[in-house]
């Protein structure tokens, strides 16, 4: 017999977490990984106990967004996350000195599995997760560990997101998974958003905020980003 | 120790499973250490008898260590290998010990250098058996 323990300890370790929010899309390059990155700053600065995981194994990015070189977590009855910018921060990118980990789906589900058994959350009010894009193994799997997780989705003004979108969200419903709703990215022109939750306009300073949570706060993406999460959470 | 969390795991696990099975006392788990995530015993087995004193029904269970050695067969060109024939530095083994899924980031096919390989054996923990009275 192979009975695998791991499963059973990830209820413990998120017990004093109070929401789960998933950040998906469903294709690269929509600023699925900043969105998230974002989020978890900007309810952090709120005063909110909060957690970022990013478990985009393929892309993972976010340590790229927060700046976050020459940090490890604490060893102690588990892994303990790092604070960065008042954000509880744990990363796959911790373990790959920063490399893209080339694994398939159900290696990816194994890594997965480790890493919510060993990380030590402690009290949060939200766990932000950078999810891996798309509806695949990895993201079944979060789902069936944590089935509280609620999806926020990100998407941008393209035709084909959108297509690609409309499958996914029908596919989260059938599984019964809350959506928190879906915000458009990088909105260029005025007009009623197209995001059930709101758009965020194309930000062109953006880009050189990376790596600076100070910076990123002070975005035009923050503000709007913001005003999304006011209405929605 | 992180490894303090994995045998919470298995402590957790075992008291669920000798409830499933309505057993009143469980007497011995078998718990196998692959050799990849390399756990320090000493302190797994402390951490072990830390978490069951407070469990009456298991807590003069014996926990029984198999190690299994790793083993990897390659998906590209089918070799099969072990770990002694694997280059790794200090600091790429302390992250294999934590997340062993990053072997596939830090080692390679000792044929033809591929990522792309199969842990077959000794990945990390697991159960292999329960006994208990019912
Ligand atoms: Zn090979």
């Amino acid at each position: 017999m192979i009975l695998d323990p791991r499963p059973s300890v990830i209820d413990e370790r998120l017990k004093k977490v109070k929401r789960v929010i998933a950040v998906t899309g469903w294709k690269g390059g929509i600023g699925k990984s900043v969105t998230a990155a974002v989020l978890a700053l900007i309810l952090g600065k709120k005063g909110h106990r909060t957690g970022l995981l990013d478990l985009d194994f393929a892309g993972a990015s976010a340590h790229v967004v927060l700046g976050t070189d020459g940090i490890f977590p604490k060893e102690e009855k588990g892994l303990e996350p790092p604070l960065i910018a008042g954000v509880r921060f744990m990363s796959v990118s911790f373990f790959s000195k920063r490399k893209a980990v080339p694994l398939r789906g159900a290696n990816i589900s194994d890594a997965i599995i480790e890493l919510l058994a060993i990380t030590q959350w402690g009290e949060l009010d939200f766990l932000i997760i950078d999810m891996p894009p798309g509806i695949n193994d990895a993201a079944l799997d979060i789902i069936r560990l944590i089935p509280r997780t609620e999806v926020l989705a990100v998407t941008t003004p393209s035709v084909m997101a959108h297509s690609v979108l409309a499958r996914s969200l029908e596919l989260y419903e059938r599984l019964k998974v809350p959506t928190l709703g879906v915000i458009e990215n990088m909105r260029q022109g005025s007009g009623k958003p197209a995001g059930p939750a709101g758009s965020i306009r194309l930000d062109p300073k953006l880009e050189a905020a990376l790596g600076s949570p100070e910076k990123l706060l002070k975005t035009a993406f923050a503000s709007d980003l913001e005003k999304i999460s006011r209405a929605i959470l | 120790m992180h490894e303090w969390a994995l045998a919470e795991s298995v402590v957790k696990t075992a008291a669920e499973h000798s409830k499933n099975e309505k057993l009143k006392k469980l007497s011995e788990v078998g718990v196998v250490f692959g050799e990849l995530q390399a756990i320090d015993q000493e302190i797994f087995s402390f951490a072990l008898k830390e978490l069951v004193k407070n469990n009456d029904k298991i807590s003069a269970c014996k926990f029984k260590v198999i190690n299994e050695p790793a083993a990897f067969k390659c998906k590209v060109c089918g070799k099969e290998f072990s770990l002694k024939s694997l280059k790794k530095t200090d600091v790429e083994a302390e992250y294999i010990h934590f997340i062993p899924e990053m072997a596939h980031t830090f080692l390679k096919c000792p044929k033809c250098a591929s990522p792309d390989f199969e842990i077959t054996a000794g990945r990390g923990v697991y159960i292999k058996y329960l006994k208990g009275l019912q």
